[in-house]
């Protein structure tokens, strides 16, 4: 079936199979790698993207439910060369070891910033239960969207 | 992994979902949000030969006031059901359910009526429409009919929806001024509930107490509620708690731990709900 979605502010049209997963057609379709993935089960968040400017498990979706969708990628998050803030704040308080999980993390922390512009402690964490990292402990990431959140200078 | 292949139908309207429904009997399925079915399919444990698409359906995606109850369309995202004024003051004990499950990514996809219609036992929703006393509405080739949510839960994944019924909307008995409490225990952040316990006590003292993860169904927790309307205490009613339930076990609890938390979790329920 013919699809039409706008990634990082670019039209696309391919013919996918209605089984194709998003996370498939983004990565191995559209050839953007940024996004991960992490499990099977719908658990980690390694995948989020923004559909429509809201964070969603990209594995958990068919390509075909996108039709006609923006959607948002890590590849389109930055301005040229800036960072955007929450990358910028991923970057100053080493909120990453390995980085795989990072990208989901910083499009799922987006997302919870717009909904919740100043959470507490506990709410970013909350907003993060869909994110699961091996290495960081979390700590770190959450000083991140925090440090976000208050303006993000040093 | 990837699911099996599928004939792909994207709904116009309800009609035309639920008249693919009766030309493909039990060999189709609908996808709302899908984030129970496409978890599913991915394993393979569901491989429906037609998926009928009903999520574009943007006219069952709504919160009403409706005077006695509030109404809610069946595509109506839990995100939105979450934050909705209206089900904060008129359903809150379903609003905070809401907000429980999964994670905010799966709220932003997961729609109400795919949640019910799925009929998982551990799902937090049901819990919420059973204390409640939701009606569901269901659209099918003859028209639409109204189900107590006590006559909606028939088997493990089984409702009483027929092949080619699908819901429409979920009526809540509005609960203007109740006193309400969820409990949910699990071992991780964004896991099913192990046990879970949705009470409410309306501004008249009816009590509505429903149970996740107690039996192949969500269950009604009737023993509690009708020691309660006798007069017994919360602590005195929450042992009743697991009465008449057959719980499972599985690695995360045993049947008797499985009894035992919902024991204490109605307690603690009934507690916050001012009992
Ligand atoms: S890959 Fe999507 S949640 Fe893990
Ligand atoms: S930085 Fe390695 S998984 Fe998060």
């Amino acid at each position: 079936m013919e699809i039409s979605v706008t990634i990082n502010g670019t039209a696309h049209t391919h013919d996918v199979e209605p089984r194709t997963l998003l996370v498939h057609y983004i990565r191995d379709v559209v050839g953007l790698t940024g996004t991960n993935i992490g499990c099977d089960t719908s658990s980690c968040g390694a995948c989020t993207i923004h559909v429509n400017g809201e964070s969603v498990k990209s594995c958990t979706m068919f390509a075909v439910q996108a039709d006609g969708e923006d959607l948002l990628t890590i590849e389109g998050l930055a301005d040229g060369d800036t960072l955007h803030p929450m990358q910028e704040s991923f970057r100053q308080c080493h909120a990453l070891q390995c980085g795989y999980c990072t990208p989901g993390m910083v499009m799922a922390a987006v997302s919870f910033l717009d909904e919740n512009p100043n959470p507490s402690e506990r709410e970013v964490r909350l907003g993060l239960e869909g994110n699961l990292c091996r290495c960081t402990g979390y700590h770190n990431i959450v000083k991140a969207v925090l440090h976000c959140a208050a303006g993000g200078e040093q | 992994m990837i699911p099996a292949a599928f004939d792909y139908v994207r709904a116009g309207s309800a009609e035309e979902a639920v008249a693919t429904l009766a030309t493909h009997g039990d060999e189709a399925k609908l996808l709302a949000g899908g984030h129970s079915l496409i978890p599913l399919m991915r394993f393979r444990l569901a491989r429906p030969a037609v998926l009928v698409d009903i999520g574009r359906l943007d006219d069952l995606s709504y919160i009403r006031d409706g005077g006695d109850h509030v109404a809610i369309g069946t595509l109506t995202r839990h995100r939105d059901v979450e934050t909705s004024d209206l089900v904060a003051a008129r359903a809150g004990l379903l609003g905070e359910v809401t907000s429980h499950v999964g994670d905010p990514q799966v709220r932003h996809r997961g729609t109400l009526g795919g949640a019910v219609a799925h009929g998982d036992p551990a799902s937090d929703i049901p819990s919420a429409l059973i204390a409640l006393g939701a009606t569901l509405v269901a659209a099918g080739p003859q028209g639409s009919r109204e189900i107590s949510v006590d006559d909606f839960f028939s088997g493990f994944l089984e409702t009483a929806l027929a092949d080619d019924e699908m819901l429409t909307e979920v009526r809540i008995p509005a609960a203007d001024g109740a006193r309400w409490g969820f409990e949910k225990f699990n071992r991780r952040a964004q896991d099913w509930a192990i046990v879970g316990v949705s009470a409410v006590v309306r501004a008249g003292g009816e009590v509505g107490v429903g149970l996740v993860n107690m039996d192949s169904t969500p269950v009604r927790a009737a023993a509690v509620e009708s020691a309660l309307a006798g007069g017994a205490s919360g602590a005195e009613a929450a042992e009743l708690a697991a009465e008449g339930c057959e719980p499972t076990e599985d690695l995360n609890a045993s049947v008797e731990y499985r009894r035992h938390l919902a024991r204490v979790l109605t307690r603690r329920a009934l507690e916050a709900a001012g009992l």
